[in-house]
């Protein structure tokens, strides 16, 4: 390549950048197994410092797309740029400026903490004293301060997640992209992993994160999708889609009789009623006439709650169960 | 992957880096199977079985045996560390997928990975070597030749057997190229024994593998000679290498990248 190609190979995605452009642009985005869609022409516009969220149940494509973000599996067909580079021709260059946390846990295990960093910091050509100016910093973002020579396997589930959470920043990256970040995390840990992704949020970082927690979704994301069978079903705001997808009031009724009940008053009173199990969903604008019948029977118990991103997932997704 | 033919890069040398900070933190293990393994087999084979034998294409038989080791060790570090140890990084401690999530390619993991097994083999040719000087049974300074051309030995096998570890399901499977392979090449290409004692057709068979071209470069070299056919020879171990790192290459890209 002669000089000038390359500087503009190099300029290209740091001025696309400078006009605003998105971080990830994608449209029509394939990927093909078997003669299978798993993704199947999907587009996707993530802006600079946005947290934007891909949502879906097991086998909907988000791992497949997040895999082809970062350069990891070649579409089949469609066009994709990350930070302005056309991927995966550039795939290389666009990771010297992401953080990628994998759904499973790939620290290296002969290795301690502060190792795994300064080791991770070596794939991406960082100076050595680089790195170490930087790992102080990142071993108190992980709250592993206490921990910097410990071996990997002596760390509990919370804190093998910090610390990969932390490699992934070694670089400093623009973007960072993660896989069910806090899957398999108790609700401490996961607290925990929330507030360091806002603060990430909070330096003007731009975060994709797949996750199966709606709590997840709703409390980090900006935007999001929910993805299913390969394609985007809905894309907006969180609140946004709670509003336009579900009625704002939901009482969760459960307790003998709760059959009964649904067939005689309950389908009568609610907009939209949905049967799980042994416990009746009813969506309704307005809840005061459900509550007052319910009152009327001790025998069965009920939950009133506004309807959350949940309630849009099960309903655009089915409940049926998913074990791809 | 639509390109087929690898390109290498000078960002291996992260992935070589890595795998030789942990050999330093487990050296001792490692330094003891690099002196151990090979002074044994030197002592008890070239004493013990020298003395029926007695002299070898002209030399004493711990002499000739001695070259022979180093090509074997060579090898057998090499296949080793790219089969057993490259499979573990690649599946169960997934230190590939770590890597590929920074900027690195396959290329650039199956190079480091190959780079590094070669020079594990120059680690262990290195203890035969100072072994066998201590015992006096080397001559001439040409024998610090050995050390680069172990590194290019262990390099080609390394490349070979990353072949094998890209379409592995199992560490099972790995026995069917060391019985198949390894071991016929340790046995027939000149390492205990001289070429000339096999019947005709092994003879020329052995003349198509690796490692008899490893022992015609590294025994002349550590016995006071030259090799006579230093070119073909190094031809040989240069092209099984380079064939084997494409093929290792475009194999790991199908089965990590699909």
């Amino acid at each position: 390549m002669t000089l000038l190609a390359r500087a503009v190979v190099i300029l290209n995605p740091i001025m696309s950048q400078r006009n605003g452009g998105a971080v990830v642009a994608a449209s029509g985005l394939t990927k093909i197994y078997d003669g299978r869609p798993v993704v199947d022409a999907i587009d996707l516009s993530v802006d600079r410092g946005e947290c934007f969220g891909i949502l879906g149940p097991n086998g909907a494509g988000k791992t497949t797309t997040l895999r082809m973000l970062i350069g990891l599996t070649p579409p089949s067909a469609g066009n994709l740029e990350v930070l302005g580079f056309p991927i995966p021709d550039r795939a290389r260059l666009m990771r010297r400026h992401i953080g990628v946390v994998p759904q499973g846990d790939n620290l290296d295990p002969d290795f301690t903490v502060i190792e795994n960093l300064s080791v991770y910091g070596r794939y991406f050509d960082l100076r050595k004293s680089e790195t170490a100016s930087r790992i102080p910093e990142l071993l108190a973002f992980a709250a592993l301060e206490s921990k910097a020579s410990a071996a990997i396997h002596t760390l509990s589930g919370g804190m093998r997640r910090r610390l990969i959470l932390a490699r992934a920043l070694i670089n400093q990256p623009d973007l960072l992209v993660l896989d069910e970040p806090t899957t398999g995390l108790d609700p401490q840990a996961r607290q925990l992993i929330w507030q360091r992704l806002r603060s990430l949020l909070g330096q003007g970082k731009t975060l994709i994160l797949t996750t199966n927690y709606m709590e997840e979704a709703e409390r980090l994301c900006d935007r999001l999708v929910i993805m299913d069978h390969g394609r985007i079903l809905v894309s907006g705001r969180p609140q946004d889609l709670v509003r336009e997808h579900v009625e704002p009031q939901v009482l969760e009724v459960y307790g003998p009789g709760v059959e009964r009940w649904l067939e005689d008053r309950g389908r009568a009173l609610c907009g939209r009623t949905e049967q799980v199990g042994e416990t009746a969903f009813c969506y309704a604008g307005n809840a005061s006439a459900l509550l007052e019948d319910l009152r009327n029977r001790p025998e069965l118990n009920f939950l009133h709650r506004p309807a959350n991103l949940e309630d849009v997932f099960v309903k655009l997704t089915g409940r049926e169960l998913r074990d791809g | 992957m639509s390109r087929s033919l690898p390109l290498p890069s000078a960002r291996w040398l992260p992935v070589w880096q890595r795998h030789l900070l942990v050999w330093r933190k487990l050296s001792i293990p490692s330094l003891v199977g690099n002196f151990g393994d090979p002074l044994l087999y030197l002592l008890a084979l070239g004493y013990g079985l020298g003395r029926f034998v007695g002299t070898m294409e002209g030399m004493p038989y711990i002499t000739f045996l001695a070259s022979g080791i180093v090509c074997s060790s060579a090898m057998n570090t090499a296949t080793f560390e790219a089969l057993y140890s490259a499979y573990t990084r690649m599946t169960t401690q997934q230190t590939w997928a770590g890597m590929l999530a920074a900027p690195l390619d396959v290329d650039d993991i199956v190079l480091g990975e190959t780079i590094w097994a070669g020079t594990k083999s120059l680690f262990s040719a290195s203890a035969i070597l100072v072994v066998a000087a201590g015992l006096g049974i080397v001559r001439g300074p040409q024998a610090l030749l050995v050390l680069p051309i172990a590194l290019l030995v262990g390099t080609c096998f390394a490349a070979m057997a990353l072949v094998v570890t890209a379409i592995s399901k199992n560490y099972e499977f790995f026995v069917y190229y060391v019985t198949l392979v390894v071991t016929p090449m340790m046995l027939f290409c000149g390492v205990f024994f001289p070429l000339e004692g096999l019947p005709p057709p092994l003879r020329s068979a052995a003349a198509f593998l690796p490692l008899t071209h490893a022992v015609e470069l590294i025994r002349p070299l550590m016995t006071g000679g030259w090799p006579a056919h230093a070119t073909l020879d190094l031809s040989v171990l240069v092209g099984y290498g380079a064939v084997s790192y494409s093929i290792a290459t475009a194999l790991v890209r199908r089965r990590l990248l699909a």
